[in-house]
């Protein structure tokens, strides 16, 4: 019904809630999400801040920063329901099966450990009878691949510079072959330059190991670039999913187009850039019914009464009464 | 019950309801209006006069003799409950003289800046960084004993805290932008002074006076216990203590405990004041 | 920096109200006599040479003599009673650092929760308590009622080891004196706990402070998320890097160590620094008592420097 193929997809998310305790009550970061993913699929997850989608990315790997705590829902990878395994279970497929690279390269690594001992760490947490020279001589070969100076290796990570360290991000997030890479923001802190660098490596690295890649991000030229279906995220709730050219080339739900519009565009520059009016609603008292509707430039009667529910058009997903 | 996030469940439940705060400040208001209140009606509930024997020396806690007797045959009861005043006495003169001296000093300091800042906050600095309690005995030793010298003593000490309090604040409100477009439109001096800096400074101040006067207590105590502080007979709980303490090993245990137990609930209450409130007015930090 | 403390010292115990020798010789004395202690102590000269003597003695590691029994040089006396204080010091710094850093720690990891409120509503009521009492509190429950431990003096008399550093600890062991050792370690038990834990308390909420800034950080969440035990997300990556502000924190609180030596010593019959700075006050040994302060403010600004250095060698970043 979501996928392309016919093979089970490598992860199905269902009815997943996330929520935060925050001193004025509780707020839904991730409202009722579902969606699958197949192998070898990239799939792109857009939105404004606080959307709600680092949240998602967080809850697959059930890392999700006290208070906030997934309340209902299932994670199934390759069928198996992440959210039921007990921890010790879960710490073995994190960073294992599933990993993360996140989005600040100067903050996501110790200060006081060597780059190598990062690795070597890693290597030995998940094999606890590896050698440290083997782990030392995985490290190394790593460093190749990721256009690392060997001599390097020495290093602290204040030593390097930001699009080295995102290499070495990426190097932990696929040092143990997972199946499903999480990239929550990777380039934002990058300069476009190094960016450009840092996704060639990530595009390259990803059809060299058949990875399964969530690219959570809110630059759409990279969502562009890199993905093969895209969801759309408004107010802790997917809106629009589908395949990545056909969003952009017909986009369903006001908020995509939104969007898209408010991007500016290299080509056009004559067409001016349209934001969408208006703020992100406040997730503790959000608007009734659909929850883009004060902002929605279509938003007629059934808006305000009742939530939209996923319906399908074509190849895709859309949550919008317009399409009831 | 499990947790679904990758956090130990352990750590996600039984939340304590915000607010919780709000209990520790209010436990140090209970606990120091009830001192506070002893302090003023000490002299119509003691029932003995403390300076005085009124009966044996050294008896145990019994029911004419509340908290026993000490080696001069006083009442500790009424000793303890006199020692109150001078304890308050002295801290809140020591702290009254160091607020004012130090908030005179840090305002000018901080608002002629150049030279003669840099010497004072070096002064300043150096005064903070050494031992308090080192330099009162220093300052109590060099003056002699009595209620006043020791209240200058402990002042001293104190003075770089509001100093440096000020001074920031002092330093931080001339950078404001706020603070030019005031004068732009012709705000005096005095105006800006009191309007900005001492509204932002409020809620700190309240905090460091509460904690600094649980602090003074203590130092007011340790220069009696060391022998630098009231003379006798006053009562006074750091005076008794030392005087307690030789008759430690022969097991008379009412002399010591009492009296330090009142410091313990006076300073307890000023400090749980102090900490309610800063949790209260501050804001806590953010999470993710 | 020093140099102002030293000058403020000068200033405190020459300028200050209250005459030292009148102290000394009692207010009938005969003006002659009076005259003539003046001049010995050189306080009937102008106050600014005697200004520069002090600095030049003090340059020269020159303390003065002592008022009283044979006038030893300060110094000496000074260097005698020190090794007392410095063991005390470190007892208690060892209490004070593995109870308040484990409790601060717990308290950030499990923050909000009963546990963290209980232990820093601990931290606050165990810094509240006068340091002299709980000494006395503690002599009293183990030393008089329960006779496990002894109340007063750093070791029986008749096992002080033949000192080179003058630490009993470390002497005891280089002599090979099992007896010594245990006795020096018995008598230094109470007085470090007594120290140790009323100070624990601030550092039970310095390290919880830095340790819930350095829990936020994403190398925290990022090494959670390669499935890192939580023991060694808590320890090698939090704790670790908190560490390193709470270190500089122990050089500040090093002053509070010291004056709270001063109240502990005097409880416990300890014969360190303190204790001669009381002593000597009530002899109105006027020089030593000088020479104590002096000693105590350089004994601060030295730690305050070692503690510079050590951050230095501690975190890489300032290493490279």
């Amino acid at each position: 019904m979501w996928g392309l193929g016919q093979m089970p997809p490598l992860l199905n998310v269902q009815e997943l809630v996330v929520q935060y305790s925050t001193l004025r009550g509780e707020v839904r970061a991730v409202n009722d999400v579902s969606f699958s993913l197949e192998t070898a699929a990239t799939l792109g997850l857009v939105g404004e801040s606080a959307c709600g989608k680092s949240t998602l990315g967080f809850s697959i790997l059930r890392i999700v920063p006290p208070p906030g705590r997934t309340v209902a829902g299932k994670i199934e990878l390759q069928g198996v329901n992440l959210l039921n395994l007990p921890l010790e279970e879960m710490r073995r497929i994190r960073g294992g099966q599933v990993s993360m690279i996140f989005q600040d390269p100067m903050t996501s690594l110790n200060p006081l450990m060597r780059i190598r001992d990062h690795f070597i760490e890693l290597f030995q947490t998940h094999d606890p009878s590896i050698k440290k020279e083997d782990a030392l001589g995985r490290t190394t070969k790593l460093f190749d691949a990721l256009g690392i100076a060997g001599d390097r290796i020495e290093d602290y990570p204040h030593q390097f510079s930001g699009g080295m360290r995102q290499r070495v991000m990426i190097g932990l997030a696929l040092a143990l072959d997972p199946k499903l890479v999480i990239a929550d923001e990777p380039t934002t802190s990058l300069d476009v330059i190094v960016e450009a660098q840092v996704l060639e490596l990530l595009k390259l690295l990803k059809e060299k190991h058949r990875l399964t890649l969530i690219l959570i991000t809110h630059n759409i030229g990279i969502v562009a670039e890199m993905t093969d279906r895209v969801a759309v995220m408004y107010a802790g709730q997917i809106v629009e999913i589908g395949p990545t050219g056909d969003m952009f080339g017909d986009p369903l739900h006001p908020y995509t187009k939104g969007l898209l519009e408010s991007a500016p565009n290299v080509l056009h520059p004559e067409q001016s850039m349209r934001p969408i009016p208006g703020n992100p609603p406040d997730l503790v008292s959000p608007p009734a019914g659909c929850k883009f509707h004060p902002r929605c430039p279509k938003v007629f009667k059934p808006c305000p009464l009742r939530e939209p529910l996923p319906i399908s058009q074509g190849s895709r997903l859309v949550a919008c009464h317009l399409y009831d | 019950m499990k947790s679904l996030s990758g956090i130990p469940a352990r750590l996600l439940l039984r939340k304590v309801p915000k607010g919780a705060e709000v209990y520790l400040a209010v436990a140090g208001a209970v606990l120091l209006v009830t001192v506070i209140s002893l302090t003023f009606l000490a002299p119509y509930i003691a029932p003995y006069n403390p300076i005085i024997e009124v009966g044996p020396a050294l008896q145990p806690p019994s029911s004419q003799y509340p908290l026993g007797t000490d080696h001069l045959g006083r009442d500790v009861y009424s000793r303890v409950l006199y020692g109150a005043i001078v304890a308050l006495e002295v801290s809140a003169i020591s702290v009254l003289l160091s607020s004012i001296v130090g908030t005179v000093l840090g305002l000018f300091s901080g608002y002629s800046g150049g030279k003669m800042d840099r010497v004072f906050s070096m002064v300043m600095d150096s005064v903070y960084a050494f031992p308090g309690l080192i330099l009162a005995i220093a300052i109590a030793a060099m003056m002699g004993p009595g209620l006043v010298n020791m209240s200058i003593a402990i002042a001293v000490v104190y003075i770089p805290t509001y100093f440096r309090m000020i001074r920031g604040q002092v330093l931080q409100t001339r950078e404001q932008l706020y603070v030019e477009a005031a004068r732009a439109l012709g705000a005096k001096n005095s105006t800006i002074l009191f309007r900005y800096i001492f509204a932002n400074i409020m809620p700190s101040l309240v905090v460091v006076l509460s904690l600094n006067v649980a602090d003074a207590i203590l130092t007011e105590a340790g220069l009696s216990y060391l022998g630098l502080g009231i003379p006798p007979p006053t009562p006074d709980w750091g005076f008794d203590l030392s005087k307690g303490k030789s008759y430690l090993p022969g097991g008379y245990w009412w002399m010591i405990t009492f009296p330090g137990i009142m410091i313990l609930i006076v300073v307890l209450g000023f400090s749980l004041l102090g900490e309610g409130l800063n949790e209260i007015l501050s804001p806590r930090l953010r999470e993710r | 920096m020093i140099f102002i403390l030293l000058s403020i010292i000068f200033l405190v115990l020459r300028v200050m109200p209250g005459d030292p020798v009148l102290a000394m010789l009692g207010d009938k004395a005969p003006m002659s006599q009076i005259q003539e202690m003046r001049h010995r102590l050189g306080i009937d000269r102008p106050l600014y040479v005697q200004f520069f003597d002090y600095l030049f003695n003090l340059l020269r590691g020159n303390l003065g003599n002592s008022l009283i029994w044979g006038r030893r040089p300060i110094a000496v006396e000074i260097l005698e009673h020190f090794p007392a204080t410095l063991e005390l010091t470190i007892g208690s710094m060892i209490v004070m650092l593995l109870v308040g850093v484990f409790t601060g720690a717990q308290s950030a990891y499990r923050r909000d929760s009963p546990t963290d409120y209980g232990l820093r509503t601990f931290g606050i009521l165990i810094y509240s308590i006068p340091i002299f009492w709980f000494g006395m509190v503690l002599q009293l429950i183990f030393g008089v009622y329960l006779k496990w431990l002894p109340i007063a003096g750093r070791i029986d008399p008749f096992l002080t080891p033949r000192g080179i550093t003058g630490l009993y600890t470390i002497d005891s062991l280089l002599a090979g004196n099992i007896l010594s050792f245990v006795s020096t370690i018995q008598h230094l038990i109470l007085p470090s706990l007594t120290l140790g834990l009323v100070l624990s308390g601030i550092f039970t909420r310095l390290t919880r402070v830095n340790m819930l800034d350095i829990l936020r950080q994403d190398f925290v969440a990022a090494a959670r998320a390669r499935g890192l035990k939580e023991t060694t997300v808590l320890y090698k990556y939090a704790l670790r890097n908190a560490f390193i502000p709470i270190l500089t924190m122990i050089g500040l609180q090093f002053a509070l160590l010291l004056a709270g030596a001063v109240l502990t010593e005097t409880t416990f019959s300890w014969p360190g620094m303190g204790s001669y700075l009381i002593e000597r006050i009530s002899y109105r040994d006027f020089p030593a008592i000088q020479g104590a302060v002096v000693f105590f403010a350089a004994l601060v600004a030295a730690v305050s420097v070692a503690v510079d250095m050590i951050y230095a060698y501690l975190d890489p970043r300032i290493r490279y």
